[in-house]
């Protein structure tokens, strides 16, 4: 067993205070009688529990590659056995699960599930009788579909094989789940399992359990298809440097939920005090806050975005001594970037919770409050907030893919992500002048946008359901 | 009137101050000069020499606020605060790293933008917004549903998908039309195409989702059905009172971008190869010319508050009940 020395890198920080902050707001909005009638109106919601359960898929996968460590290297001649050396090289949960795709590499592009190259190169072929001979040809690859040795025509039945045994492990993790769904169900109201498993199907009432296992039966075969031939092929195909896209891809689902949920850490904060106290307080309070988001606002934000970025790049090469590794310097670039987002976006959710204030202090309840002496804090936090309470979840819920989709813009502008970080942005810009090559290399394009759509899609569904069960206007 | 837009336009002057401090701030306190230097000269050249010069050629080896040494008026005058941010309201922008005049360069790479900008915002507005009227003149129905569906689908979609799938599918595959490029002639358009058949298409799923909703919002109201209680025709309210009405808060969004075109698009120009503002740019940001940058930002604000000034003025033009005193 090798030693391993936990890394707790910012990012990692912010992700598990989000967890524990999302897990503390369940448990309240759970006490709190409108917020729970407006959470079960999304879990009825069907597309919007189908969404959630794609959301939630992406999330595991970004907190295990949250769980970060540095491996010890082996101790050489001459250590000190006492104070071991571990790699400057940071890896995470999602790493060792992964160890194959990441360690796995070729020399360069690779089609799909190709056991060979994508170029012709010059390679010494051994011919039966012994003799070798030079010839141009396409060279196996090193590690796609080596173990068939000779035997390369086998490949095609030898990944269905593969993706039939994945299947039905599939299968079999669908069914224990779906029991386990049927059991809940009958425990919580108090009926035979048999009897649960059809109401959970037709769906009269409660949450919609159908779409979450739907959802989940195409997750699990869609991952199937894929898990079970990546032992011994690259799924989707190798990029320029040989490195495995599936790798990749699954590298930068983290850092699309760094950029979109991190930043409501910075924006949250700053919008519903800033509105409220300025909807609250009017006068010159109010004049100076509206200034400020006006100002700005009407700098367009991919400019402001910009000059932070290079500002911030200027200050992060000048003091290299900040940080030991580079993963440490990727990760406070990832999270200034947060930062800069979360700056440029509070002002129109500030704006939104103004108005709303302004109309809510207007109220008799709230001009009674102030009338028996009630402290202005007091009245904020007990009258207003929860009032304001779904204007901030929809706020929030809506943020989200827009902040997916800036991302890779940013990224390819060149104002992103660290070019060292693996995310959507990178991808697509270190592929962006694949298509014109002849063959065309489409694979990594390919890989980048779709997931980055399914997350997007996802998201922009569950914000519908969202503000459909929590906007008034809509009930 | 008059005196309203003269009152906003001096309530403009405060932000504008706050846009030159925020960026002077950015640029020159948060970083030094020097620091500036030493990352444009990289790692190798730098000698205290070299970064003396590097300042010296661009005016930043002056104080930042007030220069002691200087005499009179001088002593405000001969900093990097009056030099580099409040000449800018003078329209001087200094110079690029490469020399030229950024004032100039902005002038003749507006042209071209705006070739882009203009035709795309007219074209997206119309498709857009009769996209928007078909989905809610057949409300409630499958063409509706699967139109919403097309709008959320379409609005998932990265905008640089669009770009490099469209070059892809049309220059690529059918050839049809250049892949990148610019001409300054009447030959233009096939250059033009493309970018902004892209922009229009890219920019559909979310602005009908949201016309529409304003639309459904608008159709709900009574005098709505007090006009289909006369007898008039449906085609007749959509246009007649539907459209018109919903224009207030259309207007809102649409409005406030009309200036803003002369800035480009930073995506469709840089892949286009089109040499107008936005690739202008984004070479900037990848040169790390913070001149430029620091012009595009001031001019990206000026030209957002005049967005918002006319945004008003729109709104007496299409809501008589709205009268500004």
């Amino acid at each position: 067993m090798m030693a391993i020395q936990p890394v707790l890198l910012w990012s990692d920080l912010c992700i598990w205070l989000l967890v524990l902050a999302a897990v503390g707001a369940a448990w309240w909005s759970s006490r709190q009688p409108p917020l729970r009638a407006a959470w079960s109106r999304v879990a009825r919601n069907r597309v919007g529990m189908a969404s959630a359960t794609l959301l939630a898929v992406f999330v595991l996968i970004g907190l295990a590659d949250s769980l970060h460590y540095r491996p010890q290297l082996p101790p050489k001649a001459g250590d000190d056995p006492a104070k071991p050396v571990y790699a400057i090289e940071v890896l995470s949960a999602l790493d060792v699960l992964l160890m194959p795709l990441r360690t796995k590499v070729e020399k360069t592009y690779s089609e799909p599930l190709a056991t060979r190259a994508y170029a012709k190169e010059m390679i010494e072929i051994r011919e039966a009788d012994g003799t070798v001979r030079k010839a141009r040809e396409y060279p196996r690859l090193r590690h796609g579909g080596a173990h068939l040795a000779a035997d390369e025509a086998r490949a095609v039945s030898d990944i269905a094989l593969r993706c039939a045994l994945a299947l039905a492990v599939g299968a079999l993790i669908w069914t224990g789940l779906a029991l386990l769904c049927a059991w809940r169900v009958a425990d919580s109201r108090g009926i035979a399992i048999a009897r649960a498993w059809r109401q959970i199907w037709r769906h009269e009432e409660g949450p919609a359990w159908n779409a979450v296992l739907l959802t989940l039966a195409a997750v699990l075969a869609l991952a199937a298809l894929i898990a079970g031939p990546a032992g011994a092929y690259h799924v989707f195909g190798t990029d320029k440097v040989g490195q495995d896209v599936l790798y990749q891809v699954l590298k930068s689902i983290r850092t699309a939920l760094v950029i979109g949920l991190v930043t409501t850490l910075v924006t949250l904060p700053l919008a519903v005090v800033l509105g409220i106290v300025a909807g609250y307080f009017r006068g010159w309070v109010d004049d100076l806050i509206q200034y400020l988001y006006t100002t700005l606002n009407s700098i367009p934000g991919v400019l402001l975005i910009a000059a932070a970025v290079l500002m911030m790049q200027v200050l992060i090469d000048t003091h290299p001594q900040w940080f030991s590794t580079a993963a440490e310097r990727a990760d406070l670039r990832l999270l200034a970037l947060c930062f800069i987002l979360g700056l440029t976006s509070w002002t129109g959710l500030a704006r939104l919770l103004r108005g709303e204030v302004l109309k809510l202090r207007e109220l008799e309840y709230v001009q009674a409050a102030q009338a028996f002496g009630v402290s202005d804090l007091r009245i904020i936090a007990r009258h207003l907030l929860p009032n304001l309470m779904h204007i901030v979840i929809i706020a929030l819920v809506m943020d989200f893919s827009g902040l997916v989709l800036a991302e890779a813009v940013l990224s390819y502008v060149g104002i992103g992500v660290d070019p060292t970080m693996i995310s959507f942005g990178t991808m697509i810009n270190n592929a962006r002048m694949e298509l014109g090559r002849e063959p065309v290399v489409w694979w990594s394009l390919v890989a980048a946008f779709a997931f980055m759509f399914a997350m997007v899609l996802a998201a922009n569904l569950l914000a519908d359901a969202v503000r459909d069960a929590f906007d008034p206007r809509m009930a | 009137m008059l005196a309203y837009i003269l009152r906003r336009l001096l309530y403009a002057i405060p932000i504008l101050v706050g846009v030159n401090l925020i960026t002077f701030a950015l640029f020159f306190v948060v970083n030094t000069p020097d620091d500036m230097a030493r990352m444009q000269l990289g790692v190798k050249r730098v000698t205290p020499e070299a970064i003396m010069k590097w300042k010296a050629e661009r005016g930043y080896d002056k104080p930042l606020l007030w220069n002691g040494e200087a005499t009179g008026a001088a002593k405000a005058t001969e900093t990097i605060f009056f030099q580099k941010s409040a000449l800018m309201f003078a329209g001087d922008f200094g110079r690029a790293e490469d020399g030229r005049d950024i004032a100039r360069e902005i002038r003749t790479r507006m042209v071209p933008s705006l070739a882009i900008a203009l035709p795309t915002f007219l074209l997206g507005l119309l498709v857009t917004v009769s996209f928007a009227l078909l989905l809610a003149f057949f409300r409630a129905t499958a063409f509706d549903f699967w139109g919403v569906v097309a709008c959320v689908a379409m609005m998932s979609i990265s905008g640089l998908f669009y770009i490099i799938g469209g070059q892809y599918l049309f220059s690529k595959m059918f050839r049809l039309v250049p892949i990148s490029g610019y001409s300054g002639d009447l030959d233009a358009w096939r250059f033009l195409l493309l970018p902004v058949l892209i922009g229009v298409v890219s920019g559909i799923g979310s602005s009908a989702r949201w016309y529409r909703t304003i639309f459904l919002e608008e159709i709900g109201k009574d005098y709505v059905r007090t006009a289909r209680a006369k007898g008039l025709t449906d085609l007749k309210v959509m246009f007649g009172h539907v459209l018109r009405n919903a224009m207030i808060p259309i207007l809102t969004g649409v409005v406030v971008v009309i200036p803003l075109l002369f800035m480009g698009s930073l995506l469709t120009e840089s892949f286009f190869g089109i040499p107008g503002l936005g690739s202008y740019t984004i070479d900037a940001i990848n040169a790390q010319d913070f001149a430029v940058v620091r012009a595009m930002v001031f001019i990206g604000s000026v030209l957002y508050i005049i967005g918002l000034i006319l945004t008003d003025i729109s709104y007496t033009l299409v809501d008589p009940r709205i009268r500004f005193e």
